[in-house]
């Protein structure tokens, strides 16, 4: 009788705990629904068959695997006071201005990022993280947090592996088509970094960014210097 | 044996559409030339993208009749999928051979071809 009637509490609290998830979780992924799936995907598309021609629509990144890819914390913050991540807009849909020094970002075409409030940003904030399709690929990493030298990886990432051609990491130098990775390390989870690096097309068959030509070790080291330049050693 | 005629035909159907509405979606120079390679060779191809203005190297103008016509189709495939390392230039130009397939790199280098040398 007594287990009986534990059994009966321990389901109730169950079915409760799971009612309430499930609500924020519906709560979160309407709000995403209606405020972010314009310009974000949140199921991922079908490559195969739109081919190149969806990178040409698309006019932010896909959140249909947030929830490998973003620290919760920054999701949380960015969601309520955005900040830029991409300086000349999302490429290559993005507008610009072809001047006589060449092509400029067009800063009157940038759109703010809308904002949420506190309440709505916890609960979409829930839901993308909830987005994990990648898991495989998270699991599958091996990225262990190193030190590297400032000089040395700064080097490295500018002049031998030619990152800054696209990517700024510092506020006055790196290309513009790319994610500002100034904030990575605060931005985005470790092992989606190194991950990512070493294959973006297995995280986005349209991503523009190269298949780098280096081993895991370099990659680690590359992602050692985004966490340096984030601020943590 | 009609029906089994019939299926055939509908499955040589299917695989050739499948094969055309492929090409046309996968192999497109133009297209890929917008998505990976104007970023830095920029929209007009003249090599100003707007991630030129701060490179140590400037990107190759791709509408420089003289400096492309002194490239065969070879090289042109080889630092493509090779990167500009390859033929002793800046790492700068990535090498995106496992990103595109040798059919997406043949009409790149057309592309390249027709911006430089249409006219």
């Amino acid at each position: 009788m007594l287990i009986s009637q534990l059994r009966k509490g321990v389901l109730a609290v169950l079915l409760n705990m799971l009612l309430q998830s499930g609500a924020v979780l519906a709560d979160g992924a309407v709000i995403a629904r209606e405020q972010c799936a314009s310009c974000h995907a949140l199921e991922r598309p079908d490559y195969d068959k739109l081919g190149l021609a969806e990178r040409l629509q698309r006019k932010a990144p896909p959140l249909y695997y947030a929830g490998n890819k973003y620290r919760r914390e920054w999701l949380l913050q960015q969601l309520q006071q955005p900040e830029r991540i991409y300086p000349a807009g999302y490429f290559p849909l993005a507008p610009v201005l072809i001047t006589e020094e060449g092509d400029m970002p067009d800063p009157a075409a940038l759109i703010q990022h809308p904002a949420l409030t506190a309440e709505q940003a916890a609960e979409v904030t829930d839901f993308l993280m909830s987005l994990r399709p990648y898991d495989d690929l998270i699991a599958a990493d091996n990225y262990e947090p190193g030190k590297v030298a400032m000089r040395m990886a700064m080097m490295d990432f500018r002049k031998f592996k030619g990152c800054d051609a696209c990517h700024q990491d510092a506020a006055d130098s790196g290309g513009f088509s790319g994610p500002s990775l100034l904030n990575a390390w605060r931005r985005l989870q470790p092992e989606f970094l190194s991950s990512f690096t070493q294959n973006p097309r297995a995280w986005d068959p349209n991503s523009i960014m190269p298949v780098p030509q280096m081993n895991e070790a370099a990659i680690h080291k590359l992602v050692d210097y985004l966490k340096l330049i984030g601020g943590e050693q | 044996m009609r029906a089994g005629r019939i299926s055939l035909f509908f499955a040589l159907f299917s695989l050739a559409a499948f094969f055309t509405t492929a090409n046309a979606q996968e192999v497109n120079g133009e297209q890929i030339y917008t998505v990976l390679c104007t970023q830095c060779h920029g929209v007009q191809g003249d090599g100003r993208g707007i991630n030129a203005s701060h490179m140590s190297v400037q990107p190759r103008s791709h509408i420089d009749e003289e400096e492309m016509s002194a490239r065969t189709d070879q090289e042109l495939y080889k630092v493509i999928e090779q990167g500009g390392k390859s033929i002793n230039k800046s790492v700068l130009m990535p090498a995106w051979g496992d990103n595109l397939n040798q059919a997406q790199i043949e009409a790149l280098v057309k592309h390249l071809r027709k911006l430089c040398c249409s006219n």
